[in-house]
This record gives C-alpha cells, sequence and structure tokens, in this order.
C-alpha cells in the first residue's frame, strides 16, 4: 500500500517535472536562477507547514528519547544502504578509485560492522564522498534547468529531481518485498535524515532574512561546488569584489557581467581514444 | 649547588621562551598559520565550556570578541556582503550595518559553535606565490560522517607599519559567506534600501522573525 503510494508520488513528481522541462510558466520579474520562483514559493510554503507540524516535532521527539549511540548506529545503517548508488554513480562518472573505496566500505560494513549500523571503514580511514544520480548527470553535462521545489522532497532542479527519483527505485528499502518492515523503514529513514537537519535548519532560522531565497542560493551553489569543485588555485578568486575598497564599483551596473560556470565535457574514458 | 643551577637553568629557559614569543609575533603570522590557530583556540574554548557550547549568546559574543574578530576584516566583509550599496551608503549607515553585520555573524557563529563535539580541523598546506595579498586557505572539519569542507579567504592589511592577515570571507560545503549574504542583502536593499536592510538586520537580531 505505501510502495503504491510512493509509486504515485514519484510519477506525480516525473510528471511535474515533464510539464516544467517543455513549457515553462514564467513569473514576473523572474530571477534567471529561479524562473519558477512563485510556484517554488507555494510549494516551499507547502512543505515549511508540513515540517513544523509534522517532521520537525517528530526528529525533536527521537533526537530528546533516543539515546546518541543508537541514533548514529540508524545514520550508519542507512548511510551504508545509500552507498550502493553511491557506488554505482561513482562508477558511472569514472571516478574508480571512490567507486573501490565505496565498495570497500560496503563490504566492511556490512559484514564486519553488523550490517552497517558500525561504520568500521571509516574508523578504519576508508571515506568516499556520496555521489547521486543528478550530479553524474551535471557531469556529464546535462544542464540542471530550473530550480525546483519539490513537495516534501525539498530544493531540486529538474535534473537532480529526476536522478532523486531514479534513485528511489534502485534503492534498497524500496526493494524489501515486506510491506510492514518497509514502511517501518522509510519512516526511520524520514527520522533520521531530519533529525540530522536539525542543526542545518536551526542554523538558517536563525541567520536567513529569506529562507526560501537563502536555501536556494545555498542549494545551488553547493550543487555547482559538488559537479565542479573550485580549481585548486589557493589565489582568490575574482568574483570577490571588495566593496570597502576605493576603487569597487559604485552600482550594479559598473559589475562585470556574472560569469557563468563552464559545462563540463565527458570525461575522456582511459584506454578509449 | 645543585639547586641553584636548576633554577638558573629555569630561568633562562623563562626568557628564551619568553622572548622567542616576542620574536614570534614580531614575524608576521602566515594566513595558514592564522586559521589553524584560531580552530584550535576556538574548538578548545568551546570544549572547556559547557554553557558556551550549548551555544549561549553572550559568550559566544565574547568569544568572537576576544579571539576572532581581531583577525577579521570586519569592514570587508560587511562592505562586500552589502556589495554597491556600501559605496553610496552614509558613514553613519556603514557602522550601524558593521554593528548588525557583525550580531548576525555572531548568531551563525552560535549555531556552529553548538555542533562542537570532538571534530579536529586540518589546514592544508597553503599554495600561494609570496606576492598574493588575497589567498585561499582550506581546511577540512573531520568528526563522525564526511569531512566538511571550510575554506577561508584571507588578504593582508596595513595595520601601521606591519602588515597582518586577517580573514574576509568562509566557505562551507563550498558556499561563500559572504556571496550568500549578498544575495539576501541585496533582495532588501532593492525592496526598502540601505535604510530597509539596517531595520531588518536590527529586528532579526533582537530576535524578531518575519
Amino acid at each position: 500500500m505505501f510502495f503504491l503510494s510512493i509509486r504515485f508520488f514519484n510519477l506525480f513528481i516525473a510528471a511535474m517535472l515533464l510539464a516544467l522541462a517543455t513549457g515553462c510558466a514564467t513569473g514576473p520579474n523572474a530571477n534567471p536562477a529561479d524562473p519558477l520562483e512563485p510556484m517554488n514559493r507555494a510549494v516551499y510554503k507547502f512543505n515549511d507547514a508540513v515540517d513544523s507540524a509534522v517532521l520537525k516535532p517528530v526528529a525533536t521527539g527521537y533526537k530528546a528519547v533516543v539515546p546518541s549511540p543508537i541514533r548514529t548506529g540508524v545514520s550508519n545503517f542507512f548511510s551504508n544502504l545509500g552507498d550502493v548508488w553511491s557506488m554505482v554513480n561513482h562508477v558511472l562518472q569514472f571516478e574508480f578509485a571512490n567507486a573501490g573505496k565505496t565498495a570497500a566500505r560496503l563490504g566492511i560494513n556490512t559484514f564486519l560492522g553488523l550490517g552497517g549500523v558500525l561504520d568500521i571503514a571509516t574508523d578504519a580511514g576508508i571515506e568516499a564522498p556520496k555521489a547521486d544520480l543528478g550530479q553524474t548527470l551535471g557531469k556529464w553535462g546535462v544542464p540542471s534547468g530550473p530550480y525546483v521545489m519539490l513537495p516534501l522532497l525539498g530544493p531540486s532542479s529538474v535534473r537532480d529531481g529526476v536522478g532523486t527519483i531514479t534513485a528511489t527505485y534502485h534503492d534498497p528499502v524500496n526493494r524489501v518485498s515486506d510491506n510492514a518492515t518497509r514502511n517501518v523503514l522509510t519512516a526511520t529513514r524520514v527520522v533520521d535524515v531530519r533529525t540530522r537537519l536539525l542543526g542545518a535548519t536551526d542554523a538558517v532560522d536563525e541567520i536567513a532574512l529569506d529562507k526560501y531565497t537563502f536555501i536556494r542560493d545555498v542549494y545551488l551553489k553547493r550543487r555547482q561546488n559538488q559537479i565542479s569543485p573550485q580549481k585548486p588555485s589557493d589565489k582568490a578568486a575574482e568574483d570577490d569584489i571588495d566593496y570597502s575598497a576605493e576603487d569597487a564599483p559604485k552600482t550594479t551596473q559598473d559589475q562585470a557581467a556574472p560569469k557563468l560556470p563552464a559545462i563540463p565535457s565527458l570525461p575522456s574514458l582511459p584506454g578509449l581514444k | 649547588m645543585n639547586t641553584k643551577r636548576y633554577f638558573l637553568v629555569a630561568v633562562l629557559g623563562a626568557i628564551t621562551s619568553l622572548s622567542s614569543t616576542v620574536w614570534a609575533q614580531a614575524v608576521i603570522e602566515a594566513p595558514d598559520a592564522l586559521v589553524k590557530r584560531l580552530a584550535v583556540e576556538v574548538t578548545e574554548a568551546v570544549k572547556a565550556d559547557k554553557t558556551l557550547a550549548a551555544g549561549d549568546i553572550a559568550k559566544v559574543a565574547t568569544l568572537i570578541d576576544t579571539k576572532v574578530i581581531p583577525f577579521v576584516n570586519f569592514q570587508r566583509m560587511t562592505a562586500s556582503s552589502v556589495g554597491p550599496a556600501w559605496r553610496s551608503a552614509t558613514p553613519e549607515q556603514q557602522k550601524r550595518l558593521q554593528e548588525e553585520f557583525k550580531m548576525l555573524l555572531i548568531r551563525t557563529y552560535a549555531g556552529a559553535v553548538k555542533e562542537i563535539r570532538d571534530q579536529t580541523v586540518t589546514v592544508k598546506p597553503l599554495k600561494a606565490a609570496p606576492e598574493d595579498v588575497n589567498v585561499i586557505v582550506r581546511s577540512e572539519v573531520r568528526g563522525k560522517g564526511e569531512p566538511i569542507q571550510l575554506d577561508y579567504r584571507v588578504g593582508k592589511v596595513q595595520d601601521g607599519a606591519n602588515s597582518v592577515w586577517k580573514i574576509y570571507d568562509i566557505n562551507i560545503l563550498g558556499v561563500w559567506l559572504v556571496e550568500t549574504y549578498r544575495g539576501q542583502f541585496a533582495q532588501e536593499i532593492n525592496a526598502n534600501g540601505v535604510d530597509g536592510l539596517i531595520k531588518l538586520l536590527t529586528e532579526r537580531n533582537k530576535g524578531v522573525k518575519k
């Protein structure tokens, strides 16, 4: 039953993304990075309401009641499951070293770490960043498309949203055939994710002037950095203007047009030339 | 005889260590050394004080004022967050903006301080030419879970006769703080002007939320 509803939810999101990718309803005074702002804001308002009514209170209660070592075990367990999809994406990105490390992590944590509850691999110094399909597509040169605030799932883009939906079909939790077990796993995972985000969301509440644009700007920057990390040059970049200096531009018109990030080309396969 | 000699050695040792700290202060502290020292000092302070670790705003403010602010180019940070409007703001407005921005940063910091547990900070070796005046210092915070990328923009500023390195931007997980604030501030400046921004920041810092 719950599985059906997840399927339905995915179809709904897929239809939404398709509609967005084909004929975009653009609002007036649109921000080039966020042409769907009016709709996104409405979805954000809905998400925020659901969060403050249900998710945040549940997560806060979970954090208060469940001792920290158990919560860490739960996080480790889901993180280990996530490593399966992460490994697939490292391979798709031709990041074979990271794929190998993730495979080793999976093996060690699953068999020696009680099914992933203990993160022995990290203690042993075997670490790899997480990879997802949106990131893979980005590295292949697929543009992100407009920023989209997905219902319940939060900030995304057309490209990353497609990645998220695809991931749910390959997710080990959704492959569990017993309904009750699967529902418990899904619910626990949601609570785990929200609990780990409590610190971050409290910080956003404190420091953002407009939470919607704050989350959007941070999401877009962070994704850009995950897909094409800043070059390891340690000189401060050109985008950094010292407005306290005498020769700083006085109006936005004086500034040079913002540089768009270069779209990375498909990495060449070793041995395939 | 022996005790006297030990005493002399101790005195001598004290004098040498004293003069070496004086010497260390006279030599300009490299940007990566500065970041490393601040990171260690702040984490040590937080680990030693429970109320600080809980994010007590007054305590965090004192910590920042004493340990961090002397090594932050605050004017540059505020100016760049406000963006082009900074140049046309009156000195009075600039002063108010700096005050409110500082408070906002302290609140940001208080949130981060709450997350400090048993993490360690590794500062990566600096790759910069000797003539560079603006450099990026890269570091990594390691604790449970994935390491967190934490970079700093550090610029050389004249402080009287000496030049010193001061931090003017922080990057958390690929997101520059000043750039993010510039977006937030621009929105308010476009709608209600610099005074509107000052008013909004003041309200926020007093805990009034929209």
